[in-house]
């Protein structure tokens, strides 16, 4: 009898001592660490949102968020801050997979230390062969597969897809995408970053090729100096025009009618979503069971106004 | 004898003079100048062009305004680019100063309501003070221009982009075109110049209507007037000036020129602002035509401008080089550049078309004048 009363005198103690323990640290726990690391350029306007989503969500749930980004478009480096972040042991890794052949082992070393890793904005469809739990983003190749449908259903026959980045996978699908939604009665052509260059390439391409009525460009950069060129040729109507991504330029042609749709893929909440994924998986165990596709979605002169107000705070 | 009397027989009014001189003399000019090989590469390129775009619009008054404009801008820098070059230096921060500029004139217009002549003046500010800084950087150090602009290529365009982040939160930055009007500054980069004749032209049927029904042509864009100001101001300077000399001196063996009393330093300090101010005349242009400015602007344009310039028959080592050549060397670019838009070829080969164009027309260019050589 002695023996047992021992006994449970020395696990109720050490229960105690556990419990008490437990609620000592737990005030104390440290705050999650998520590592976020893309591709994205600094000068890539598109990627700030994705940033502000994710801080947004990280002060939300008091998470530790740091965001990390090569300077240039290099999978290389990319892949030495991926590999830099595993080492770093964050409670979550969350990643733009451009590239698996570069950053495909980086993610399975991530996952085989038990990090948990949501994939988002690239990389969807092989991120799970690497042990990703989840991707966040959209279909390049289906977004630009309803860029297509769209001018279709809106008169076009022939369109032409402006690929300012050629070699730029994410580009190149959506130009696929296209091309395939025209059942290849669109063509792809490639320019350079320059605006006078890439606005002239497409004066000169629709002088050559008089029945393509339909243009569609990957993004702002290449979308305002096709604006302009039509703006300065009185032909916004005569074409319908259509972009990737927002900006301020876009949104105001899209109020004004001169340009007829731009998919948006909502990458506020490509950085808003992973955080609070994580953050539930790490605190609960709880993750969405598929994909969350945040595109392809559409703005129009009907929601521009919407977006704009959005867009000045750095939300879309 | 036979073939002295053929030439007798073509040029009557050189008989009475040593033909040799004469011969010699001729080919000497031509040899002498840089600029020979490039022209006999324009030539080329405007030859394959005429051939591989024959019934497409590339060599209509709009085909030529369109390929004459991108040439335009490049040939605005790389003029400066071969002053410079000629001078025996690099400058590899000029595609980020263009960028750079473009963020010192949009933020203060648009974002602080300064009037945009103003703020063309800041940008042009800054651009002094940054070749100043490159000049005196190569000077007081002895490191390679190579070295020190490569250093500001990262520094300006990191710049830009902190810059215009810290203090409007993007990277782009557009709504200058609502300042233009009324600004006599801007005016000079901005618009189309002889817009009148081209109107009367297309309305007295001598012009056709483009894609949109418009006359192809409503001006001349400004760009190819400052184009080719610059490069008939350089090309005087060059030539006519004892600046000029000083130039070619400094490119060719410093020291020598130092010794014979050549402001060395002080010529490289102004080159170096030379190309920092033209960056920023290409970078208003741009953003006057765009009307926005974007921290990516001028991407590659330093490795653009100095091909121009090799094309156009400058040495990389210095001290031999025009700006005519430049200026030829800038119109290839702009020619190949354009031109696949023409020739009815993939786009997806685009950048192997323009490699082999640019690397057949410096071939065809050296080959030429291997050949002068020769016959002399």
């Amino acid at each position: 009898m002695a023996r047992l009363s021992q006994w449970l005198l020395a696990t109720a103690a050490t229960t105690a001592l556990m419990a008490g323990a437990a609620q000592a640290q737990e005030p104390q726990q440290d705050a999650s660490r998520f590592v976020m690391v893309t591709h994205g350029v600094p000068s890539d306007p598109f990627w700030s949102v994705v940033k502000n989503g994710a801080e947004a969500a990280a002060e939300l749930v008091g998470a530790e968020l740091e965001y990390r980004a090569p300077s240039t478009f290099d999978m290389a480096k990319m892949q030495q801050l991926v590999e830099a972040a595993v080492a770093s042991n964050p409670d979550g890794l969350i990643l733009s997979f451009t590239d698996e052949n570069a950053l495909g082992g980086a993610v399975q070393n991530a996952v085989d230390n038990g990090i948990p890793v949501i994939t988002i904005n690239s990389g969807g469809d092989v991120a799970r062969d690497y042990g990703a739990r989840l991707h966040i983003g959209q279909s390049e190749y289906e977004a630009g597969k309803q860029a297509a449908e769209r001018m279709q259903e809106m008169g076009v026959e022939k369109g032409v897809c402006v690929n300012h980045e050629q070699g730029n996978q994410g580009l190149d699908q959506r130009c696929d995408g296209f091309v395939e939604g025209f059942d290849g009665n669109a063509e792809q052509l490639a320019t350079t970053y320059d605006p006078t260059n890439i606005r002239n390439a497409i004066v000169a391409y629709l002088n050559e090729n008089s029945d393509v009525r339909g243009v569609l460009t990957l993004g702002a950069l290449a979308a305002e100096p096709m604006i302009q060129a039509m703006r300065e040729q009185g032909a916004t109507d005569m074409f319908t025009l259509g972009t990737f991504d927002l900006s301020p330029g876009i949104l105001e042609a899209l109020d004004a009618g001169e340009l007829n749709f731009a998919i948006d893929q909502q990458q506020y909440m490509q950085g808003y979503l992973p955080v609070m994924f994580l953050d539930q998986f790490v605190k609960n165990g709880l993750l969405p069971a598929g994909d969350v596709a945040t595109g392809p979605g559409f703005v129009t002169q009907e929601n521009a106004a919407q977006v704009i107000e959005l867009s000045s705070q750095g939300i879309r | 004898m036979n073939s002295t009397e053929t030439k007798q027989s073509v040029a009557p009014a050189a008989a009475d003079q040593d033909e040799r001189i004469q011969r010699v003399s001729f080919w000497k000019k031509a040899l002498n100048r840089p600029e020979l090989g490039a022209l006999a590469g324009a030539v080329l390129v405007l030859a394959f062009f005429i051939a591989a775009s024959s019934g497409t619009g590339m060599f209509t008054p709009a085909g030529i305004i369109n390929f004459l404009e991108v040439a335009a801008q490049l040939g605005i820098i790389a003029t400066a680019a071969a002053l410079l070059m000629i001078g025996g230096e690099f400058d590899l921060s000029i595609g980020s100063m263009i960028g750079l500029a473009g963020i010192l004139i949009a933020i203060p217009a648009v974002e602080y309501g300064w009037p945009l002549w103003a703020a063309i003046l800041l940008a042009f500010a800054c651009a002094g003070l940054v070749g100043w800084i490159n000049g005196n950087l190569v000077n007081k150090t002895g490191l390679p221009s190579f070295i020190v602009t490569l250093g500001f290529l990262f520094i300006l365009r990191g710049l830009a982009i902190g810059t215009s982040r810290l203090l409007t939160g993007r990277t782009q930055v557009g709504g200058v075109q609502d300042h233009i009007p009324g600004d006599w500054f801007a005016a000079l980069f901005s618009g189309e110049v002889a817009t009148g004749l081209f109107s009367w032209m297309a309305e007295n049927g001598w012009m056709a209507t483009n894609f949109a029904g418009n006359p192809t042509v409503s001006g001349i864009p400004v760009s190819i007037v400052w184009w080719l100001g610059l490069t008939a101001v350089a090309t005087w300077v060059l030539l006519c000036t004892p600046y000029g000399n000083w130039i070619f001196a400094s490119g060719g063996d410093a020291n020598a020129a130092r010794n014979s009393g050549v402001p060395v330093h002080r010529v490289k300090i102004s080159l170096f602002m030379f190309t920092a101010f033209s960056a920023t005349i290409f970078a208003c242009i741009q953003v006057m035509d765009t009307g926005s400015a974007d921290t990516i602007r001028g991407l590659l344009k330093e490795l653009e401008a100095i091909i121009a310039v090799v094309i156009g028959g400058a040495l990389l080592t210095g001290g031999y080089g025009s700006a005519i050549g430049a200026a030829l060397g800038a119109l290839i670019f702009g020619m190949v550049q354009m031109g696949i838009f023409y020739t009815g070829v993939n786009t997806d080969w685009f950048q192997v078309f323009l490699g082999v164009m640019l690397l057949v027309a410096v071939l065809f260019n050296n080959y030429m004048r291997k050949k002068a050589m020769e016959a002399k």
